[in-house]
């Protein structure tokens, strides 16, 4: 054993809560994975329509002996979304901080860093370590050397990695999918929800190049990182996440839980994860220091 | 939050338009040095230590001042390079650093009291509690806004807090919130963030083909133009996109921010401070839209209304499509 663990990332997507329920639920029941994210984390707007299925979904996850984190908005700005922030803050379970409007409410309260913030230096790194941050995903341009050497000079945090999923590139004031539908946001009829891991951007020559979830612009290729274990535990790197979509996630999880473990071949995993069904091809770039479209590794 | 005069903000890329942009009536100019540390890192750009030391005196000799833009994110292990380049522009006599990492917010903060401190548009600060944390903790006294914010918005939010506010209001527009775009490292691997540029000029190539021109970063096709066509530059959010059965300018047309409709507006909404974006301009368009701004806000000062402050900016909007951006609600 590694003493690698998992973590499931909130879900990027509009989801109804059925779909939300039914995902949950087979998570808390099949998937080893250690830590769940929930809650809503791109859109303020989503929030009425996914908030009543939480406390259910969290029971469940609970019960289930998962450690739940509840994450917040990313880029909260009207008077409700920082409300909703200032409420999960005083919250006594784990949060995830996406935006500093969440940092003032939970001083001296553990936490945990997200993606969104940006921690790119130990110095950063260490200020958030001090105001509470135990965990701290950085930003996902950052190379696994890089994350490697703020783990190292921050051993009092545990240091994650986003290994799995579309990656969240962008954010934005304007929502592409009102806007690709004539609509705009504050009159947005959530076409979001129709496609339930983004709707891919190809260029005018067709190749696959980005996907947009309504305020957000992800990655239309999917990060597939499958390093050997020894290659995060000699960094000092001891999370992986694992970011929601419709394919199989419980195979995905076992399969990074086997490859955490060493029983399964960082070449073998991959083949694995390229046998789901999956929205993009398989990236790793970034983790390399190269363009985050890229794929270093071939199946 | 403030009643006084607005202060006009404008870009110098080199000396000599600093000298061009407080001639034409700059209140205050911004610059950086000649490396990654600021997010304007373009060849040919940018101050060495006694450039900016000569520019301050400059400026301060004819009642400008100078912000010095340390707005990037220090790489691990090399936040001595951005502590540096901070301890270089308080000698030189800065009025203002203007810094986003908390590395460097927290390094001014401690050792650089006399230096004012503003949070870069790159930090992404659009709450009363993100502004308050940054005030807090080190003191800022200015936040640039992050350009999602409406005028109404940007009129509640100053009625939520007690530091200064700067709106951009004319050149180059981002889509996206600042500070949180990877579209250009996840394609070039350079990133505003961390190098200070977004789609790079060495990764772009235009491509001849039979019926067209193609504009590309990296390999991948930004945009396409007819014979004849006027040729853009491949900016990632500014590209011709296929998403569901459309091709369109998905994030943003190739257009610019004009907001000298808005200057009384946001002075009514209490911002102290306009931002001219251009740090890459040239001295002649520097001169020409700073006269411009520097007119116009006068105007709007003396209470001028609409039409005049449309007539004196009218010369800005030739040749290329403007946008007033997030200030207008519809924009989202």
């Amino acid at each position: 054993m590694s003493g690698i663990a998992l973590t499931l990332g909130p879900v990027f997507f509009h989801w109804s809560p059925d779909r939300l329920l039914d995902f949950y639920r087979r998570i808390a029941d099949e998937a080893p994975i250690d830590r769940v994210h929930v809650g809503e984390v791109v859109c303020g707007k989503r929030m009425p329509f996914s908030d009543p299925a939480w406390p259910e979904i969290i029971e469940r996850l609970e019960r289930a002996g998962k450690e739940v984190v509840l994450s917040t908005l990313a880029a909260p700005a009207t008077v409700r979304e920082r409300k909703s922030i200032e409420e999960l803050c005083a919250d006594e379970r784990l949060i995830e901080i996406n935006d500093v409007t969440a940092l003032p409410s939970r001083a001296g309260m553990p936490f945990v860093s997200g993606p969104f913030l940006n921690v790119y230096n130990e110095a950063s790194a260490q200020f958030l370590i001090q105001r509470g941050a135990t965990t701290i995903c950085p930003p996902v341009e950052l190379s696994l050397a890089a994350i490697g050497d703020l783990a190292r000079s921050c051993p009092d945090a545990e240091f994650e990695i986003f290994a799995f999923g579309r990656l969240p590139l962008a954010l934005s004031g304007r929502c592409y999918h009102a806007r690709i539908h004539g609509l705009h946001k504050d009159s947005c009829q959530f076409t979001c929800e129709r496609d339930p891991d983004g709707l891919a951007v190809d260029t005018l020559d067709d190749q696959q190049f980005l996907a947009i979830n309504g305020v957000q612009t992800l990655s239309n290729q999917v990060q597939a990182f499958c390093p050997a274990p020894a290659d995060l535990t000699s960094r000092g790197v001891r999370r992986i996440r694992l970011s929601p979509h419709t394919c199989d996630m419980v195979e995905l999880a076992k399969t990074y839980r086997a490859l955490a473990d060493g029983r399964e071949h960082p070449k073998d995993a991959l083949f694995i994860l390229s046998c789901l069904d999956l929205p993009g091809t398989l990236v790793d770039g970034y983790f390399h220091a190269r363009p985050g479209w890229q794929a270093t590794a071939s199946i | 939050m403030t009643s006084g005069r607005m202060e006009l903000v404008c870009p110098a890329g080199t000396p000599a338009t600093l000298r061009a942009a407080v001639q034409a009536g700059a209140d205050a100019v911004y610059c950086g040095f000649r490396d990654e540390t600021n997010a304007r890192n373009f060849p040919g750009l940018n101050f060495s230590g006694e450039e900016l030391a000569e520019g301050v005196r400059f400026a301060h000799d004819h009642g400008s001042k100078v912000l010095v833009a340390i707005n990037t994110f220090a790489r691990v292990n090399d936040v001595v390079l951005w502590k540096r380049a901070a301890d270089m522009a308080a000698e030189c006599g800065a009025n203002a650093i203007i810094a986003a990492d908390i590395a460097v917010l927290d390094h001014v903060a401690k050792n650089h009291k006399q230096v004012r401190l503003h949070l870069s548009v790159q930090a992404a600060a659009a709450t009363p509690e993100a502004i308050g944390f940054y005030a807090t903790s080190f003191g800022v006294r200015r936040v640039v806004l992050p350009r999602v914010l409406s005028v109404q918005e940007i009129a509640a939010l100053n009625r939520a807090i007690d530091v200064e506010t700067e709106a951009f209001v004319f050149g180059g527009l981002c889509v996206m919130i600042e500070g949180r775009c990877y579209l250009s490292s996840y394609a070039t691997g350079k990133s505003p963030n961390l190098n200070g540029v977004c789609s790079p000029p060495e990764m772009v190539s235009y491509d001849d083909e039979p019926s067209s021109t193609a504009a590309r970063l990296s390999g991948f096709t930004i945009d396409r133009y007819e014979p004849g066509e006027p040729v853009g530059y491949p900016t990632l959010c500014k590209g011709k996109f296929k998403a569901g059965d459309k091709t369109s300018y998905l994030f943003e047309d190739p257009v610019s921010l004009n907001a000298g409709g808005m200057i009384a507006g946001l002075k009514a909404a209490g911002v102290t401070a306009l931002k001219i974006e251009g740090r890459q301009r040239g001295k002649g368009y520097v001169t020409e839209v700073v006269r411009a701004f520097r007119k116009a806000v006068d105007a709007v000062e003396q209470g001028g209304d609409a039409i005049e402050i449309d007539r004196i900016l009218a010369g800005q909007s030739e040749g290329s499509r403007q946008t007033a951006g997030a200030y207008s609600k519809k924009w989202r």
